[in-house]
């Protein structure tokens, strides 16, 4: 149970960024081109995540613990501070040159294109490089 | 910059994978606590030993195996992955993706379909920032200066 849930989490997610196309940077491109050939479908894929996720957390809030684990990982951090904006941004610029985020470019990696790899392995590389700064920052 | 290939608004399948990106996320929560924020599964993956890795990696796997499944044995043409731009460009972003979700701890899935999910005013002003930051980048590459 506590090995096959998120086995089987990750096969819907998987599914589902295929289903929706999101796995296509040429349509996370066109769905962020608001001036050229703009391409909506983007936003349903979030509604229809969010129909789910809404509801479905809510319901959660009000149960004791997981079925397979001792208690809810809930993110704790509230603050709108200036790293979580700025990351955001850095991040923008990243998914506006390539129409690819992390779920997508992983999925993706599914169809063998040797630039994939490249990606994936270049946000590995910047996700590690910031956590190792950041570890510097702090011992400073 | 070469141009964005055309795509069509398909309302149908975005509506049906969006609802099973959702599921999988509250099947995640519901079974194991745990937020499906994939840029975190995959970026602390390298930091955890144990229980803490299996079930990342058991989740990774399981997002392969479900794209595979549509990629190679779903309806013909349902999906294609079309990349714009070449090596310099594509490994330049994924640095700038990586660091980018570490220092703001989080990508599309972790801040936007669960954090706007839990209602989480952090989260909420993270996705509206790289949505805006993603649109401004994509007029300024495709329609200034690749004009």
């Amino acid at each position: 149970m506590g090995l096959l849930l998120p086995a089987l989490a990750g096969l819907l997610f998987g599914l589902g960024l295929a289903v929706s196309q999101m796995m296509n940077p040429a349509k996370v491109l066109n769905f962020l081109d608001l001036a050229g050939n703009w391409d909506p479908s983007l936003a349903l894929v979030m509604g229809g995540a969010l129909a789910v996720t809404l509801p479905g957390f809510a319901w959660l809030r009000g149960r004791p613990r997981p079925w397979a684990a001792p208690r809810f990982a809930w993110p704790q951090a509230t603050d709108i501070d200036a790293p979580l904006l700025g990351g955001a941004a850095l991040f923008g610029l990243g998914w506006g040159l390539s129409g690819l985020c992390p779920g997508p470019a992983l999925a993706g990696l599914v169809t063998g294109q040797p630039l994939l790899f490249g990606f994936v392995l270049a946000l590995l590389v910047g996700y590690r490089g910031t956590a190792w700064l950041q570890g510097r920052t702090r011992a400073a | 910059m070469p141009p964005i290939p055309a795509t069509e608004f398909t309302p149908v399948s975005a509506l049906l994978g969006g609802l099973l990106i959702g599921l999988a996320a509250l099947l995640l929560m519901a079974g194991t606590g745990r937020i499906a924020g994939i840029s975190g599964i995959v970026g602390n993956l390298p930091e955890t030993r144990g229980a803490e890795a299996g079930w990342r990696l058991l989740f990774l796997a399981g997002l392969l195996v479900g794209a595979a499944l549509w990629v190679h044995a779903g309806p013909p043409g349902a999906v294609a992955v079309e990349l714009v731009g070449g090596a310099p460009l594509l490994l330049l972003a994924g640095l700038l993706v990586g660091a980018g979700t570490r220092l703001g701890s989080g990508c599309t899935s972790g801040h936007g379909v669960c954090g706007i999910g839990r209602r989480s005013p952090r989260s909420l002003a993270a996705t509206a920032t790289f949505m805006a930051v993603a649109a401004l980048t994509v007029y300024l590459v495709h329609h200034l200066l690749g004009a």
